[in-house]
């Protein structure tokens, strides 16, 4: 199976494509490409069509069609046009596609599994958690790095989809992760069992990451927090070591936990906490 | 270590520790050593720190940048004119940080910047300052006639952020730099505040994010109560007398119809001649020609 290294695993929407391009593009056109012969135009046309939610059953076809391309393959084994159908399809929104979302989670390509799994958390249809619980077999064993930095599977995103789709189940496979050798994937186990357990300390653990050493740690650790809600969390996230962005987007996630989605609005003390510190960071 | 209390003289010649903290700064030879010695740097609270404080806004480190920022900002007004002279530099980084600054600064020669990059700024985060910051100018120091244009310019400006940026985060901040004009319009234009109030009673049912949602409804309650005090820290602190001079003011003004005379040949909206006229009558002779 194709390997990766944490630092690459970042989501990036295609480099090079200005406001022009995004704008030009219609969902047929794109749809038409996706189908098409030009690599780069299905590439770009995948992620367009979730980026700018086309959600029309053309669409969703053509990208669950893409899932399985064996055109787009690169030299080391990579499946770039997959990855990006399987992104797309995580914010469609609809549950049709989770069967070919899980049939991703054995593709061979890293990214492709990663992607899907992620996809498959946004979807949030929990048929999924008997193929993700497969992927952490063989437990922190398994899971060592190989060569210092390479992972087999996309722990965090396996760890973070099972925590989302209250996967209880899941606990006792869960947990051995919380001692695994890299922080990011502690961190993300200690986010599931929150979700899954509700129990403050784990959340509690994630408020002490954000006074860590290493940047690239503690935006891990606001994500973290922003994605649990964990409403104690808002004035260390306010104070963390980091970009007013990602500080902002954490305490977003606190919000969206305060606000009941229903009009008339009424603003409960812990949002109008969370707006307060907000305001002062923009 | 540091001792300059109660606050030191702006015209102090340099120390000895200026020196020593603008070396550190300069010999700086990792990221963490670098931020470290620009928050020591900014924290002395000299005015002979501001150059320094303005070259690490182009060091490309952000960290560092993020320190040199919030130097400047408690330095206010006399950072200004360096600030403004970083808007000139060909260097897209520094110009968004110096950005950052002027908004927070709130100074009104940084207005028409605002007021451009709040609607067009390729980079959400300086859009989102910028629209904070339009809100939360010193329009206490605007006299009277160039207030009006001024907030006019502000209004429309925020008005078009709330309701069209693609990014929460920026119509978030476009309502709170709403909310803080909606304190200071009122007085002089009720109809204005008005456009404001109805202008969050649309957005609060439509707007696509909860949280922007929840942020209009917070104002509206802000506004409804009517303390009188601004319920956001309005940074006042400086002084409550404008230490704008003639030509500022008119430089302001001027920049000011340079941009309506650009939006009329775009939308053909507004007359322009309108602040021709106030040009004469607010600045008279400032120019030696």
């Amino acid at each position: 199976m194709q390997e990766s290294s944490f630092a690459d695993s970042q989501v990036l929407s295609p480099a090079g494509n200005s406001a022009g391009d995004e704008s030009s593009l219609t969902p047929e056109q794109a749809i038409a490409n996706l189908r098409g012969a030009d690599l780069g135009l299905r590439y770009y046309a995948a992620w367009w069509l979730g980026r700018f939610r086309v959600a029309t059953t053309e669409a969703i076809d053509a990208l669950v069609d893409s899932l399985t391309d064996e055109t787009d393959l690169t030299a080391d084994g990579g499946y770039p046009l997959r990855r990006n159908a399987a992104r797309a399809l995580g914010k469609l929104g609809d549950p049709r596609v989770v069967p070919a979302l899980i049939q991703c989670l054995d593709c061979d390509d890293f990214y492709v599994r990663e992607a899907a799994t992620q996809s498959l958390g946004m979807l949030g249809d929990r048929s999924c958690v008997p193929a993700l619980i497969s992927l952490l077999a063989g437990g922190l064993e398994a899971a060592q790095p190989q060569r210092g930095i390479h992972l087999s599977q996309p722990y965090n995103a396996i760890l973070e989809t099972l925590g989302a789709l209250g996967a209880s189940e899941a606990i006792p496979l869960i947990e051995p992760f919380l001692n695994h050798p890299f922080e990011m994937v502690q961190y993300s186990a200690t986010r599931a069992m929150y979700e899954l357990t509700q129990d403050s300390a784990y959340a509690e653990r994630l408020i002490q990451a954000l006074s860590g050493d290493k940047l690239a740690l503690r935006r891990a650790a606001l994500a973290d927090l922003g994605a649990i809600g964990y409403l104690p969390a808002a004035e260390a996230i306010a104070q963390a070591l980091a970009e007013n962005s990602l500080k902002l987007i954490a305490l977003k996630g606190l919000l969206d936990k305060q606000v009941q989605p229903t009009l008339p609005l009424s603003l409960s003390e812990g949002a109008i906490q969370v707006m307060t510190l907000m305001d002062k960071l923009l | 270590m540091l001792s300059f209390s109660p606050a030191p003289h702006p015209y102090f010649p340099m120390s000895d520790t200026l020196a020593s903290l603008i070396d550190a700064v300069e010999q700086a030879d990792s990221a963490a050593r670098l931020i470290k010695a620009v928050r020591d740097l900014a924290a002395i609270r000299l005015e002979g720190a501001i150059p320094t404080l303005i070259a690490v806004l182009s060091y490309n480190n952000p960290g560092a940048a993020v320190a040199a920022v919030e130097g400047l900002v408690h330095l206010g007004e006399p950072s200004v004119p360096a600030l403004l002279e970083q808007l000139d530099q060909h260097n897209y980084t520094a110009r968004s940080w110096a950005i950052r600054a002027l908004a927070e600064i709130g100074d009104p020669r940084g207005l028409v910047t605002l007021l451009g990059v709040a609607t067009a700024d390729f980079s959400l985060s300086v859009r989102r300052a910028a629209a904070r910051g339009l809100g939360g100018m010193k329009w206490h120091w605007f006299p009277d006639h160039l207030l009006e244009i001024a907030q006019e310019e502000a209004l429309e400006a925020l008005l078009f952020v709330a309701q069209q940026d693609e990014e929460w985060v920026v119509r978030y901040s476009a309502i709170v730099g709403l909310e803080l004009l909606a304190y200071d319009i009122g007085v002089l234009h009720p109809d204005w505040r008005s456009r404001i109030q109805s202008q969050f009673e649309q957005l609060v049912v439509t707007d696509e994010s909860w949280a922007v949602r929840a942020r209009i409804c917070m104002a509206q309650q802000h506004l409804q109560a009517e303390t009188g005090v601004p319920p956001l820290e309005v940074d006042h602190h400086v002084s409550s007398l404008s230490p704008l001079s003639a030509t500022d003011w008119q430089t302001i003004l001027d920049k000011l119809y340079e941009r309506k005379e650009q939006e009329r040949s775009e939308r053909t909206e507004g007359d322009p001649r309108r602040y021709m006229e106030l040009a004469v009558s607010v600045a008279p002779r400032t120019d030696a020609d």
